[in-house]
């Protein structure tokens, strides 16, 4: 027996797990996992840097997120306690303590997608006034753009901003069908919304407080129909004596 | 192997899953030898250290990287120092029973790992980095901190010693 010759050939082949571990500690793969949400199963990719990505779930997910990303996507477990933090993110609808992975968008659409986790629960805002928000109030159709481009929605809730006439708009997670489940899961009635848009109801005021809001901030809510008073535009608003709400921010 | 160090001089992003599959198969091969069941945490940290490390060198450096031994230097200081922390990352999800550690080994690496374990420790290293891992004995001297001289005698009376064991198993 040649000793060195056998040593030699002795060739073990670690387990795909540890090729997979690899590409996942180094970040040059994402891992993802699949969750709940009020739309149903979601992918959601996740790498030492947050979460990435949440996406529907289809043959075409690992290719999709590599060819936005540049990067692998994986089955894989989420670091210890993310788990938890992921299913909360859904449900509440904002990150929370769950770290998000904003890299793959420039600056100014990671401003909005900030100004957007901070929408309530149940409440929608027009894109001019995410704008607004962000210190570039011209700036509403690359606020319309940055929301298609949202790469974490249900975590980020871009479902909770319409168009500036008010309308439910688009939806990048499956259309905009989609887009009225999780308002109505939110307890915010889309149909509602609907209407006000079509009616041209933009603002609601009270004639109490000479407050006016978006129809659905909170503070809108508690007007009682005998004090509710309906503005077309915020200058109408204004005009009227009424000053903006200093939660909601109409103006 | 230079083709490879161009590549990573290049773009470490682009060429690193190259470099894993060229060498994980011989580095995990060689730390089973040396670790057992730990070898597929120490081939898996190795090559994140690996990559860590890639990331901060300035191309010139990367070209001129034997990366074998550059590799193992890394494995075997991961070796001796066994602590580690993997809960701050994404574990791959079990695919299912196949690939479990309890698998057993093939009969005749099973006894090939009998062997080994009855030599002294830095013979066994430099017997497994020799013939297993295929490095130069310069390249045993820097992954394992002693001198070239020293490793050199090891892998010999290592070899010597396998030689007798054999003979005592027939």
């Amino acid at each position: 027996m040649n000793v060195e010759q056998e040593l030699g050939a002795l060739a073990e082949t670690p387990p795909p797990t540890v090729t997979a571990g690899i590409l996942l500690g180094t970040g040059l793969a994402d891992g993802y996992r699949i969750f709940d949400s009020p739309v149903g199963a979601v992918a959601v990719a996740f790498n030492p840097a947050g979460v990435s990505a949440v996406d529907l779930v289809d043959d075409d997910l690992e290719e999709r997120f590599a060819e936005r990303f540049g990067r692998r996507l994986l089955p894989a477990r989420p670091p210890r306690g993310w788990e938890t933090k992921i299913g909360r993110a859904i449900e509440r609808g904002t990150p929370g303590d769950l770290p998000v992975d904003l890299r793959s968008v420039t600056a100014f659409q990671r401003m909005v997608l900030e100004a957007t986790a901070r929408i309530p629960r149940g409440q929608v805002r027009p894109y001019g006034w995410l704008a607004r928000m962000v210190g570039a109030p011209g700036a509403a159709r690359a606020v319309g753009s940055t929301m298609a481009r949202n790469p974490v929605p249900l975590i980020i809730p871009c479902h909770r901003v319409v168009r500036s006439d008010g309308r439910i708009g688009a939806y990048s997670l499956g259309g905009p069908g989609r887009k009225r489940v999780l308002l109505r899961h939110e307890g915010a009635d889309p149909d509602l919304l609907e209407t006000w848009a079509a009616k041209g109801v933009r603002y609601v005021g009270s004639d109490t407080t000479g407050i006016f809001c978006f129809p659905t901030c909170r503070h809108a809510r508690r007007i009682g129909d005998r004090h509710r008073v309906e503005f077309r535009t915020d200058r109408a608003a204004m005009e009227a004596g009424y000053r903006p709400c200093e939660v909601c921010r109409p103006r | 192997m230079d083709e490879l160090c161009r590549r990573l001089a290049r773009d470490v992003d682009a060429a690193f899953p190259d470099l894993v599959s060229h060498l994980e198969g011989r580095l995990y091969t060689g730390l089973r030898r040396l670790h057992g069941d730990a070898a597929e945490d120490l081939t898996q940290e190795t090559f994140i250290r690996a990559y860590r490390a890639l990331r901060t060198y300035d191309p010139e450096r990367i070209r001129s990287l034997r990366l074998d031994g550059w590799v193992w230097t890394i494995a075997l200081n991961l070796g001796r120092n066994h602590a580690r922390d993997r809960a701050r990352r994404p574990i791959p999800a079990p695919l299912d029973d196949r690939h479990g550690v309890t698998d057993p080994e093939p009969a005749d690496v099973a006894a090939w790992d009998r062997r080994l374990r009855r030599l002294p420790a830095p013979q066994r290293t430099a017997v497994v980095l020799r013939h297993i891992a295929g490095l130069t004995y310069p390249e045993i001297a820097a992954a394992t901190g002693r001198p070239e001289g020293t490793v050199k005698a090891d892998v010999h009376r290592g070899l010597a010693r396998l030689r007798r064991i054999i003979e005592e198993e027939t």
